[in-house]
């Protein structure tokens, strides 16, 4: 039996690795609740009436996730009155990412002024679930009846050095695609970007 | 005429150690680097000053490149810091950790376009290692330690 049970914990990890690449476009997302800077929790399920959302992998310490925060707040400010709130979910450990602690988060938050919730996902099951391997990593949802459908994976937008240079604004030509009901082309890209910091016990 | 690119290629890179000066590729050089399948063996380290593992491993790449020195083969750590950064971080900090293998900067916009030309497997995070020559290929996003490289080395470079 233990060792069933030990096999069994192995094949639960090994799913969870081999899932590392996580959602694909047109997968179904599932909801979460995970603490917030301000200590309440939030979820999905909290906002009837958005017609989907921007779920941002990002953090404090990465330089890409720096670089993009005046970026990721304009896109909050501009589309959730559109119906697209931001959800910014810190994926990594803060033991291996001391500078990405709870603490640190609500430092962060204030200085910044983040006009979106900045959660912390501190088991790491969502960050493994949707498959969020650096930071920032987008994830646009769409409401579909009760589910919620990945519709663009990526890059915020094309150069993250400088911004005054963006010619290509994939995530923001991705929304606009779905508000006027069409799909986000391309619906999916690729970033440099931070690791996430995984906890030792995931990996080892 | 492959041996005058390669000196071109490579040694601003090398030289850069004592004249503190980084050379900045776009990607369309960069490529031509890519491109060289003959019989040195190539490692190519994507790496950033900001980036805790990649720093970490450094030090077994600076091994490694001391090690096999004597053999066909060329280290290049491929940095992907900021281009504003390269006087206020990159350089500080090769000086700081006598860094002495061929650094380059890697600056080029839309990451998307280019980051499966150098493998369609790479999601884009850092450390990323390829090592390459005529007969041989390597990819690996993550760390590598010493030993590693040493074993992968042993067995692929062409003597």
């Amino acid at each position: 039996m233990k060792k069933i049970t030990i096999l069994f914990g192995v094949f639960i990890l090994a799913t969870q690795l081999a899932f590392a690449g996580g959602y694909k476009v047109g997968d179904k997302a599932t909801d979460f609740r995970l603490k917030n800077v301000d200590g309440k929790t939030v979820s999905l399920s909290d906002y009837p009436d958005a017609k989907g959302f921007v779920v941002i992998f990002t953090c404090n310490h990465c330089p890409f996730s720096v670089a993009y925060e005046d970026r990721i707040i304009a896109i909050d400010q501009k589309y959730k009155g559109l119906g697209y709130p931001v959800i910014a979910i810190n994926p990594n450990d803060s033991t291996v990412a001391p500078a990405d602690s709870y603490s640190k988060m609500i430092v962060r938050a204030e200085e910044k002024g983040f006009t979106f919730p900045y959660l912390i996902d501190d088991n790491q099951q969502m960050t493994l679930t949707y498959g969020a391997t650096r930071t920032p990593h987008v994830f646009l949802l769409e409401k579909t009846g009760d589910d919620l459908i990945v519709r663009y994976i990526g890059a915020i937008d094309y150069n993250h050095e400088f911004p005054e240079k963006v010619t290509k604004n994939y995530l923001t030509n991705a929304i606009d695609a779905l508000l006027e009901g069409k799909t986000p082309d391309p619906g999916f890209t690729k970033a440099i970007g931070c690791t996430v910091k995984f906890a030792k016990k995931q990996r080892d | 005429m492959s041996v005058i690119l390669l000196l071109t290629f490579l040694f601003p890179a090398v030289l850069s150690l004592n004249g503190q000066e980084v050379p900045v590729y776009s990607f369309a050089q960069f490529e031509q680097l890519l491109q060289k399948r003959n019989d040195t063996t190539y490692v190519l380290n994507f790496w950033a000053t900001w980036c805790v593992p990649c720093v970490k491993e450094l030090p077994d790449f600076e091994k490694a490149g001391v090690h096999f020195n004597n053999k066909k083969f060329r280290l290049v750590l491929v940095s992907l810091d900021f281009k504003s950064q390269i006087n206020s971080s990159l350089i500080p900090f090769l000086k700081a950790k006598k860094i002495r293998s061929g650094v380059i900067l890697l600056s080029e916009p839309d990451p998307n376009s280019w980051i499966d030309k150098v493998n369609r497997n790479w999601t884009g995070s850092i450390p990323m290692t390829i090592i390459y020559n005529r007969d041989f290929y390597f990819f690996r996003e993550g760390s590598m330690s010493f030993s590693e490289l040493e074993n992968i080395l042993t067995k692929n470079i062409i003597p």
